[in-house]
């Protein structure tokens, strides 16, 4: 029950990362969800989009560092609290969190957010087993 | 295969003693045809006859670069223009290139010279050798083709740039041998892979690459990217231009035509000359060349001189590939920093190409020094901590290396415009 999450190494230069988008556009890959990891001259993309593995390979074939790497999508109700169950279930399972963003569409009566965690198939086991749902890559396009 | 064995492979009595002689005819014709040198010997008192010993040479003066700008265009030309047939001329450090004239005799000296050195490659006249060095007043293009010309083999004068015609020629006309500097070689070697070919595409045995500095590191991309055995090969426009000592298949440093070149290492701090295998400035004295001869040449050049026997068979005393020209050494916060040193660290490093580029700046009266360089292909990043890994561990290597601090810049592949000729690895901007 992962999605596979492209990152990308972008030099902080104006326009670089249009360069990426643009390139994701020619291709015609949906950008679902995205995030940057900022440093002073670089930062990390990261993002969830349709096709990864094929998006990376385009990416590399420009110059781009490009990766795939798995995170956990999970839905949350879009209500008080519902962030922080899902937290609290990691936490109390003693998993920690790398980093956590949201996709881009809108959902109807629900969020949805991306979390790194160190140990992704424990994350799996405790967060099904607290009634906590998540989402494949096909429930996100 | 060594194309002229009586003087590549001579005992040393035999070649100290036409060196002796070459030397004192050189002296001569130095001191009667050219106002420069008659005076730089008549002010220490040495006249051309005082010469009876090679170490003799120690009591003529050093002829410098400030000496070449000092009698351009012509001034240190030993024949009249009428023997004169060729002209090449090189960016000079102060602004006025410097120019040097050949005599037929010179030119069928320095086809002989590239001859020796392709030969090293192992080309012959089955050979195809195509030529990617400039074409024009640079000695690259022009000293390639002579020698390629002398051993008989296909010359393709391609001249420098317009990298996918050179990888159409290389595979279609199945060239065998390529020259071009070190840094275009990698341009090349980026365009055949970029055009999703293999070394196995094309037809190249070997490179024979020079005109700049360029290290070990280098030399197994280029290898690996052309799938080629690469040769070292030196030289200076002044001097004559490429051939001066190139590297054969031992890859052990690079013989001198020492019947042509006579060569002495120096401290260019106190001028001594030191013993081989010490590290200093190389001096050259052109045996035998007519029309610009020079005697004791600084060449700014940091090298050692190596006479153990070579396993080829040739006995040429060899010199150690170039660490750096004094000219291209940066004088940063005090300490003494040469490019090559940078691109020895940077090959180290699996996630960095040798693309790079160091910028020299000031700030509130301090240099800034800041080495920008471009991150392998397909290097895979997921986070932060990665790249600052990375940084940390360069930033180590180079202060190790350099004694100094410097900022690192990553950059994409494929981001620093590529050399087609000489690389340019330096921007100073600082205006003191």
């Amino acid at each position: 029950m992962f999605v596979k999450q492209m990152s990308v190494f972008v030099e902080n230069t104006t326009g670089r990362l249009a360069d990426i988008t643009q390139i994701l556009a020619d291709h015609n890959i949906d950008l679902m969800a995205s995030t940057i990891a900022e440093a002073v001259d670089y930062g990390i993309l990261r993002c969830i989009v349709a096709e990864p593995e094929e998006a990376a390979k385009v990416l590399k074939a420009k110059g781009f560092s490009a990766s795939v790497t798995e995170v956990l999508a999970v839905s949350l109700e879009n209500k008080p609290g519902g962030f922080n169950q899902v937290l609290k279930v990691l936490a109390d399972a003693g998993i920690s969190v790398g980093y956590i963003y949201s996709t881009i569409k809108s959902q109807e009566g629900e969020a949805v957010i991306m979390i790194k965690v160190a140990d992704p198939q424990k994350a799996v086991e405790v967060l099904q087993a607290n009634g906590v749902k998540l989402l494949a890559m096909g429930d996100l396009v | 295969m060594i194309w002229n064995k009586e003087m590549e492979c001579a005992d040393r009595e035999t070649m100290r003693a036409l060196q002796l002689k070459k030397l004192q005819q050189t002296v001569k014709h130095g001191y009667d045809n050219v106002p420069h040198y008659q005076k730089a010997m008549d002010e220490v008192g040495v006249k051309p006859e005082d010469i009876k010993t090679l170490e003799d040479i120690q009591k003529i003066p050093f002829i410098t670069k400030e000496n070449l700008a000092e009698n351009y265009p012509t001034g240190l030309f030993a024949k009249p223009m009428s023997e004169i047939i060729r002209i090449h001329a090189s960016s000079g450090t102060t602004g006025k290139p410097k120019i040097t004239g050949y005599t037929q005799n010179d030119l069928d000296m320095w086809g002989e010279c590239v001859a020796r050195g392709l030969t090293m490659a192992g080309a012959d006249q089955n050979d195809i050798v195509q030529v990617a060095y400039g074409y024009g007043l640079f000695t690259g293009g022009l000293g390639a083709h002579i020698g390629a010309e002398t051993i008989g083999a296909t010359v393709i004068p391609m001249s420098s740039g317009n990298t996918q015609k050179q990888i159409m020629f290389l595979q279609d006309m199945k060239s065998t041998v390529l020259c071009c500097t070190p840094s275009y070689a990698l341009t090349i070697a980026e365009g055949v892979k970029k055009a999703g070919l293999t070394p196995d595409d094309l037809h190249l045995k070997a490179g024979v690459f020079g005109a700049e500095p360029w290290t070990q590191g280098m030399r197994d991309s280029i290898e690996a990217g052309l799938g080629i055995r690469a040769h070292d090969i030196y030289g200076l426009s002044e001097v004559m231009g490429p051939g001066v000592s190139m590297s054969c298949e031992y890859n052990c440093g690079m013989h001198i035509q020492e019947d042509y070149f006579y060569v002495e290492i120096i401290d260019p701090d106190t001028l001594e000359v030191l013993p081989d295998g010490e590290k200093g400035e190389l001096v050259i004295t052109t045996l035998g060349k007519e029309g610009m001869p020079l005697i004791r040449y600084r060449t700014r050049d940091i090298c050692y001189l190596m006479r153990e026997k070579c396993e080829c068979g040739r006995t040429t005393v060899r010199m150690s590939r170039v660490f750096g020209r004094t000219d291209d050494m940066l004088i940063i916060r005090g300490v003494n920093v040469f490019p090559s040193q940078v691109e020895t660290v940077i090959a180290k490093f699996s996630e960095l190409t040798m693309n790079y580029k160091l910028y020299v700046g000031r700030e509130h009266n301090t240099d800034t020094f800041r080495l920008a360089v471009e991150l392998a292909e397909g290097l895979e990043i997921q986070d932060i901590a990665f790249v600052e890994a990375l940084r940390s561990r360069v930033e180590h290597e180079l202060r190790d290396i350099l004694g100094i601090g410097c900022d690192i810049k990553f950059l994409n592949e494929g981001t620093l415009p590529r050399s087609e000729g000489k690389a340019v690895r330096v921007e100073d901007t600082r205006k003191l």
